[in-house]
This record gives C-alpha cells, sequence and structure tokens, in this order.
C-alpha cells in the first residue's frame, strides 16, 4: 500500500472531498452552474472562519459566543477602505489582520480572566459592541450595510475578478488555515492549549503561564477569523453588520458542532454540510429553521462528535488500518 | 432644560429596566440554581405575547388573555425543562448554547408556522388608552400600568423568595446546590417550578410591551441579550442583583440615547460629540458588564453565600 | 546540619471565622523527606495549597532557596523548582502517559511560543519524558491513554510528571490515597528511591508509608504544628499520642 494514500475511510473520505473541492470550479463551469459556485465560495469563506473558531472552541475549550464579530470586522476592513476608494488588497489584509488582532488582544485579555459561562457571555458582549459600533456609524451605511464596488487589488500578484480566481485562491487560503492549524496544534504550543483544556490547573502546576498561551491562541483564531471576514466581504460586494450579531457566532459555532468539535476536519465538512442544507431546505420550504433547530437539538443529546465522530465509527469497524 | 422631557426619560428607563428585570429575574434563578445557560428565555418573551394576543382577539378582553397567557407559557416552560431542559443540566455549557439555540430556531418557526410572518398586534381597552395629566405632564396610563406590574411582580417575588419556604429553597439553591440535594428536597420539581415560574415571568413582559410594539417574530432575541447582561452584572442566582441591575442598565440605556450627547459635548467639540453619543450610548451596556467581569466577576450583588 | 531549603514563617489562613492554618512554621532539609500528618481538616491541604501558590495567605513568609516566593504564581514556583501533585488524581486524562510526562518536562523548559515543529519529533524531550515514566516504573505503557490506566498507575504518573519537572523539592499530596496495598508498597518503593536526590514535602494519611519514609515529621491539628521532630522521637511524645496516633492506637 502506498505511504501517502490516507490509511482510513476518514482519511480517504477527507481527501475525496478535498479533490471534489479543487475540481468543482471546472465541473460546475461545464455543467454551466455558476450559482453552485458561488454557494461553494461562500462555504469555503465560511469554513475558514469555522476552522478558526474550532482552534479556541474545539482545541482550547474556550467557548466563544462572538466570534462573528471578526467576520464583520474584517469585512469593514474591506468596505471602509474602499469607500475611500482605497483598494489595495495589501491594505486591507493589514487592517483585517491588526484590526482583528488587536481587536482580539484587548477583548481577550480581558474575557480569559473569566470561565465557563462568564466566558461566553463576555464574548458575546464584546461582539454586541462590535455590533453596534457598526450599527451607530451613518456614514458607513449603519444597518443598511455597505456595498463595495470593487474587489481588493494586488497588483501583479492576484486577482479576484473572475469567479475562477477568487475560488482559488479562497481554496489556497483554506488549505493553507488547515495544514497551520495542524501544525499548530502538534507543536509545542498546540499541546498546551489542548492540555489546559481539560485540565488547566494542572497545567498552571506545571509551569505553564496558561492565560499567556490561551491568549495567544484567541489571537491568532481571531486574525484568521478576519481573513475570512475581508475574503467574505470581496467576495459578497455586501456587508452590514447583521454579519457580526450573535446568531451568526451561534450558527458558527453549530457548524463546528455538525463536523465534530476538535478535529482538523470537522469544521469544512461540518460548514459544507450546513451551507448545503441551508440551500437545499430553504428552497423546499420557508420553515426550514425548524428542520435545524431539531438537528441541532438532536445533535447534542444523541449525536456526539459530528460527523467525524461517524466517519471514525467506519475506521473501527473494519477497512483500513487506521 | 426640559423637565417634562427628563421626566417622560426617566419613566421610560424605569419601564425598560422592569421589563428586564421580568425576564432576567427567572433566568437568573435557572443560572444560579441549574447552572443552566437558556438563550432561549427569550422565546418564552415571544410565546407570551402570541398567546395573550391570540386570546384577546376572540375574547376581546386583555386581562383574560393575560390570565390565559400565562397559563400558557407556564406549561411551556414546564415542558421544556421536562423534555429538554433537564437532560442538560450535568453537561458542559456548550450543551446548553447549543440545544437552546436550536430552541429559538424551532420556537421562531412555530411561530411562523402558526401566526403568520404578520406581526400581531394587540388592541387595549379604551380605559388603559388614556393618559394621565399631572400639571404639565402627560403620561400614558398605559406605560403607568406596565411601571405599576413590573413593581407588583418584583415585590411578590420578594415575598416569595424571602417569606415562603419554596423561596428559602430557591436561595439555598442559588447559593449552595449540594446542600439543597442533601436536604432530601425533590431536586426535579423544584427545577420544574423554578423553571416554569422563570418562563411566565418573561412571558409576562411579553405581553405587557406587545400592545405597544406588536407581538413579532424573534422579538425576544435582542432584549434576551440585554436581560443576560443584567444577569450577569448583577451576580448569578440574585434576585435582587438582578432588580438593581436591570433598573440600572434600563435607565443607563435610556438616558444615554437622550442626554450623552450633551453630556460628552461638555468635555469635546459638539460635532463630535454628536458623532460619538449614539455609537457609545449603544454600547454602554456592553461596556459596563465587561468593567464588571473584569473587576467583580462575582457581580455587582451575588446571592448571599455564594461562592 | 543541613541548610532548610524550604522555611515557613508564620503562616496564617483563615476562611471567615473557619482557621485553615494558625501560625505554621516550618523548615524543610535540603535532601530530606519532612512528612506533614494530622487528622482529617487539620489543614493539610490548604498548607500545600498555600505552598504551591493555589491560596495566598493572609500573612506570613515562605522562602524557598534562600528568597521569599509567597507572591509567585502557581506557574512561576514550579518553574522555580517547587513541582507538587495532587491529592485527586489531576493529569490530561484524554492524553498518552507519554504525552503527559512530555508536558510536564516543557512546563519547566523554558516557554512554548513554538508554532511549528512537531512535539513528537522533540527526541531531547521525549528522552526525558520516558526516563522519568521509567524512575516510576511505568515506560512500558508510555503509550496508554492516562484515562484509561489503573487508579495506581494515575497516582504513579503523578509522581513521575512531578519528576519530569526537575525539582529541586516536591510536594507530594497524598500519593497513596486510594491505592491497594501492593501499589502502596511499591509507591513507597520508589519514593524511598528517591531520597537524598530530592527535597520531598510528603502529606500522608498511611502510618506506615509516613514511618518508613520520613526523616522528620511534623504533625498538624487544627491548623497549628504541634510538634516537629524525628520520626522516633514523634512515636514517643506524649502530647502526640494524645492529640493525633492516640486514635489509631486505641
Amino acid at each position: 500500500m502506498k505511504a501517502w494514500l490516507p490509511q482510513t475511510w476518514s482519511g480517504r473520505i477527507y481527501a475525496l472531498l478535498l479533490l471534489s473541492l479543487a475540481l468543482a470550479p471546472f465541473v460546475l463551469d461545464w455543467m454551466k452552474q455558476p450559482f453552485y459556485l458561488d454557494l461553494l465560495t461562500r462555504a469555503l469563506i465560511f469554513a475558514i472562519a469555522v476552522i478558526s473558531l474550532n482552534l479556541i472552541l474545539g482545541y482550547g475549550g474556550m467557548v466563544s459566543l462572538g466570534h462573528a464579530a471578526y467576520i464583520g470586522i474584517g469585512a469593514y476592513c474591506v468596505g471602509i477602505p474602499s469607500y475611500y476608494d482605497y483598494y489595495n488588497g495589501w491594505l486591507h489584509l493589514a487592517l483585517a489582520l491588526g484590526v482583528g488582532g488587536g481587536f482580539a488582544l484587548i477583548t481577550g485579555a480581558i474575557s480569559l480572566r473569566t470561565k465557563g459561562v462568564y466566558f461566553i457571555m463576555i464574548t458575546m458582549a464584546f461582539s454586541q459592541m462590535a455590533f453596534f459600533l457598526f450599527v451607530s456609524m451613518e456614514e458607513y451605511g449603519a444597518d443598511d450595510g455597505l456595498v463595495i464596488y470593487s474587489r481588493s487589488e494586488f497588483p501583479q500578484w492576484i486577482s479576484l475578478d473572475s469567479a475562477f480566481g477568487l475560488y482559488y485562491w479562497i481554496f489556497a487560503v483554506l488549505l493553507l488555515a488547515l495544514f497551520f492549524i495542524h501544525r499548530l496544534v502538534h507543536a509545542h504550543f498546540g499541546r498546551v492549549i489542548v492540555g489546559s483544556k481539560f485540565n488547566e490547573e494542572r497545567m498552571m502546576a506545571l509551569g505553564f503561564n496558561t492565560y499567556r498561551y490561551r491568549l495567544a491562541c484567541y489571537v491568532l483564531s481571531a486574525m484568521l477569523c478576519s481573513v475570512a471576514g475581508m475574503l467574505l466581504g470581496n467576495f459578497a460586494g455586501f456587508i452590514s453588520p447583521d454579519m457580526m450579531s450573535w446568531a451568526r457566532s451561534g450558527e458558527l459555532i453549530f457548524m463546528v458542532i455538525i463536523g465534530g468539535v476538535g478535529t482538523l476536519f470537522g469544521p469544512l465538512i461540518g460548514t459544507m454540510v450546513f451551507v448545503l442544507l441551508e440551500e437545499i431546505l430553504s428552497a423546499i420550504t420557508v420553515y426550514w429553521h425548524l428542520i435545524f433547530g431539531i438537528m441541532l437539538v438532536a445533535l447534542v443529546l444523541y449525536g456526539k462528535g459530528g460527523i467525524h465522530g461517524w466517519l471514525s465509527l467506519l475506521d473501527r469497524g473494519g477497512g483500513g488500518r487506521g | 432644560m426640559d423637565w417634562s422631557l427628563l421626566i417622560t426619560q426617566l419613566l421610560n428607563g424605569l419601564q425598560l429596566g422592569l421589563l428586564l428585570f421580568l425576564l432576567a429575574s427567572g433566568l437568573t434563578l435557572i443560572f444560579g440554581i441549574m447552572d443552566f445557560i437558556n438563550l432561549s428565555h427569550g422565546s418564552f418573551y415571544m410565546i407570551g405575547a402570541y398567546f395573550c394576543g391570540t386570546v384577546v382577539a376572540i375574547t376581546g378582553s386583555f386581562f383574560i388573555g393575560v390570565v390565559f397567557g400565562l397559563v400558557g407559557i407556564f406549561i411551556v416552560g414546564a415542558a421544556v425543562e421536562w423534555f429538554i431542559a433537564r437532560r442538560l443540566y450535568r453537561s458542559d455549557h456548550l450543551d446548553h448554547v447549543l440545544v437552546t439555540f436550536g430552541l429559538i430556531l424551532i420556537f421562531d418557526t412555530l411561530v411562523h408556522l402558526l401566526w403568520g410572518a404578520q406581526g400581531m398586534a394587540i388592541p387595549l381597552p379604551d380605559m388603559l388608552n388614556g393618559q394621565i395629566r399631572i400639571g404639565e405632564l402627560v403620561l400614558p396610563t398605559y406605560r403607568m400600568l406596565i411601571i405599576g406590574c413590573g413593581l407588583g411582580v418584583a415585590a411578590l417575588l420578594y415575598v416569595l423568595v424571602v417569606r415562603t419556604r419554596l423561596g428559602m429553597l430557591i436561595r439555598a439553591g442559588a447559593s449552595n446546590r449540594t446542600m439543597v440535594e442533601a436536604l432530601g428536597i425533590n431536586i426535579n420539581r423544584l427545577f420544574l417550578v423554578v423553571f416554569a415560574l422563570g418562563a411566565a415571568m418573561a412571558g409576562f413582559a411579553g405581553m405587557l410591551i406587545a400592545p405597544i410594539t406588536e407581538a413579532s417574530i424573534g422579538m425576544g432575541n435582542d432584549i434576551i441579550i440585554v436581560a443576560f447582561v443584567v444577569v450577569i452584572v448583577g451576580g448569578i442566582g440574585s434576585v435582587k442583583g438582578a432588580f438593581y441591575a436591570a433598573l440600572i442598565l434600563g435607565m443607563m440605556d435610556t438616558l444615554s440615547r437622550s442626554y450623552l450627547d450633551v453630556v460628552l459635548g461638555w468635555f469635546m467639540p459638539v460635532t463630535y460629540a454628536e458623532t460619538a453619543a449614539p455609537a457609545l450610548s449603544a454600547m454602554l451596556i456592553y461596556i459596563l458588564m465587561a468593567a464588571v467581569l473584569a473587576f467583580r466577576p462575582q457581580g455587582l450583588f451575588p446571592p448571599a453565600g455564594a461562592k | 546540619m543541613a541548610e532548610p531549603l524550604l522555611t515557613v514563617n508564620s503562616l496564617y489562613k483563615h476562611f471567615g471565622g473557619i482557621v485553615a492554618t494558625d501560625n505554621v512554621n516550618l523548615a524543610v532539609e535540603q535532601g530530606g523527606i519532612h512528612a506533614v500528618i494530622g487528622p482529617n481538616g487539620a489543614g493539610k491541604t490548604t498548607l500545600i495549597a498555600q505552598l504551591s501558590g493555589q491560596l495566598r495567605p493572609d500573612s506570613g513568609e515562605i522562602e524557598f532557596a534562600g528568597h521569599s516566593i509567597v507572591d509567585y504564581s502557581v506557574a512561576r514556583r514550579a518553574r522555580e523548582g517547587l513541582a507538587r501533585s495532587f491529592q485527586i488524581t489531576s493529569v490530561v486524562m484524554p492524553l498518552t502517559l507519554l504525552e503527559n510526562v512530555m508536558l510536564a518536562v516543557q512546563g519547566t523548559g523554558g516557554h512554548s511560543f513554538r508554532f511549528w515543529a512537531p512535539v513528537k519529533n522533540d527526541r531531547a524531550m521525549r528522552d526525558a519524558a520516558l526516563a522519568s515514566l521509567a524512575e516510576v516504573g511505568l515506560d512500558d505503557r508510555a503509550e496508554r491513554i492516562a484515562g484509561q490506566v489503573s487508579h495506581g498507575e494515575q497516582r504513579q504518573l503523578e509522581v513521575a510528571m512531578a519528576l519530569a519537572m526537575k525539582p529541586r523539592m516536591l510536594l507530594l499530596d497524598e500519593p497513596m490515597a486510594g491505592m491497594g496495598k501492593e501499589e502502596t508498597a511499591r509507591m513507597i518503593e520508589i519514593l524511598g528511591g528517591l531520597r537524598g536526590d530530592k527535597t520531598i514535602l510528603l502529606v500522608e494519611h498511611d502510618m506506615d508509608a509516613v514511618f518508613s519514609l520520613a526523616d522528620q515529621l511534623s504533625v498538624m491539628v487544627d491548623g497549628h504544628v504541634i510538634a516537629t521532630d524525628t520520626v522516633a522521637a514523634i512515636r514517643d511524645n506524649d502530647a502526640v499520642q494524645k492529640a493525633y496516633l492516640g486514635d489509631s492506637h486505641a
């Protein structure tokens, strides 16, 4: 058996998923289905955001109910400069990383002094603050939002103007994010984060200043999520404070749970399923939220481990050497 | 300065504060006693309004609407506790967030299914539609009724918590759960009652506000977040804390929206003040919550004996 | 007489009206095994919590290796060489024994802001961890999940983690808690092997273990240290007999 081929059923399915995503634009183009390419593009962007949330929530045990704030911050870091005719993509990226990271550093430094319920509530409170800040900015459209007329420009580098080009650049960011998270959680830093999730008291007794590591993790996650927001602003061409409402943050958590908490590919597959289901169900009935709600309740009460958990059962059940 | 405007604003702040208290008192007890985060507490607020509106439409009596609405929402609350919340008290908070987020989706869609996407207006009897004149001051009768009801429920709840056996158990449960269990109390029944009572109070708040705003889908989803802020600021599990925090936040929110630009104008050029004031007043309660969590995480008025 | 490595001066800690430690004085000599015994509620665990930094004393002084550590955080004290084990087994249950001990090596070995290289490839850390596991006889079970080994083995893992921190001193909070006879004997053997090499402060209920291990013995009752002496002298001390040992010898 070739060593580089995935050895488990779950591994094979993930490899197949990545391969399909890589080929999807051509297939959809051939089938003349540009709408579905748009849908996939949006799914990939959200997957990056969900991957970033999974870093703190899944690996680090920090349940943030305010992560959508960073999507909004990243998006406005495209929207506001564009409003003043600054289209330079490097500027947008630097702003997204800087503002997202800075906001995370300040709010995280306060939030991480708290635990459990308090952490959930304070992250939610800070995202509401960001939400209302943008709602009250009349200059940038307040709650009506802001139209972005032209995408970020990376002269001599990248063009985001074609649907194809945008898709592949987003796909590249997604792969980078996956690779980055994979390295991170297996490196020294990641072990401290994972250890603190299960037994923070013990980690402190082992000499770790867990607060600092968690704060660094929180900031990294926020920066990655801001990049997702920057991509979303580019893709959608329209941004509004609604992107960062607490209900959006709840949806991000939902996507993590569908896929499987604290796993590498769980967030990707969870987001795919969420976005596709949303599309299919909302086409069938206006009451599709009901189905989502029931799914969510059932998933927590009965379906521990999400899709990744079910695929892992496949690995144990036979086939592969996992 | 326009004094009658100030008094009107103070009364608006009081009204908002009392509505918040009706939501937050149940929330803080459920939080404090069962250690359960109920994001869908705002759904009770919405459902209460729809129940009441439906009965008012049939009977034409606002009073009967409120009575039936209270009974209905009590039953809904008890059902949520019985079928769902009960199974989750021992799981972690992430599960609470997810399940109750799912419940919001379910309740919002069910209301959509049963009553349609349009809001539901609830007509008031003429008696409540009038105004009270005190000198130059003109006050809408119904708003005064809301304030009266809010204070009345607060007083009733105070008597319940301080004077009765159920109240004693509630207080004991909020500060030390294991002790209540050790006393051999039927803890399941206590939880059921507290949960349903909390739902009824939230529903009552929804019924009170609906004649002014209409009952609408998702009407509870914004105010519940503010109610959570009240719970945290007041101290989890503390009804007294919820009362003071609700009034403080209600006043702060209402007054800052009207007067913050004036106050800021004392310190900075008026044009800046007028730009900054709306943003700042919208964020003010969250800033207060962050400050409380950072410097006094147990809240301003934690329940006696709580750790 | 050897210099004390750890000195505790007039340590007070009150919880409301309850006195947990009342004017506690202790001196633990370098390389020795110093045991603290006393009935339940005597303040032993509160004492450990204050020494490890989990609790702040109301007043008093804790000196370690010649300087005050009273203001240090838990993590800082651990890095200074004061390692502890927990009374209730406290390891990272979903990780393997090896991964647990590697975390202990990592915790005292400089910062962990290293984002890229996999921990698995850190040979030095892995070898150090395996050596600590070998010291407590768990090296053959290195890849087992901590949550799935026996209670006795989890207790041994606790000690291995403390050892892996290369501490100057170990604070062991009831290492024999909940162990069977054989497991206890094994633990006594392990701890006895550390004599002279590591300074140990041992809080323990198992008298056989205490008498066979300790060089010095302090007896705590109601937050006070009522006597500190050699094992033999404590056995003959009337006050101690009355206050504490009397119960078990009656």
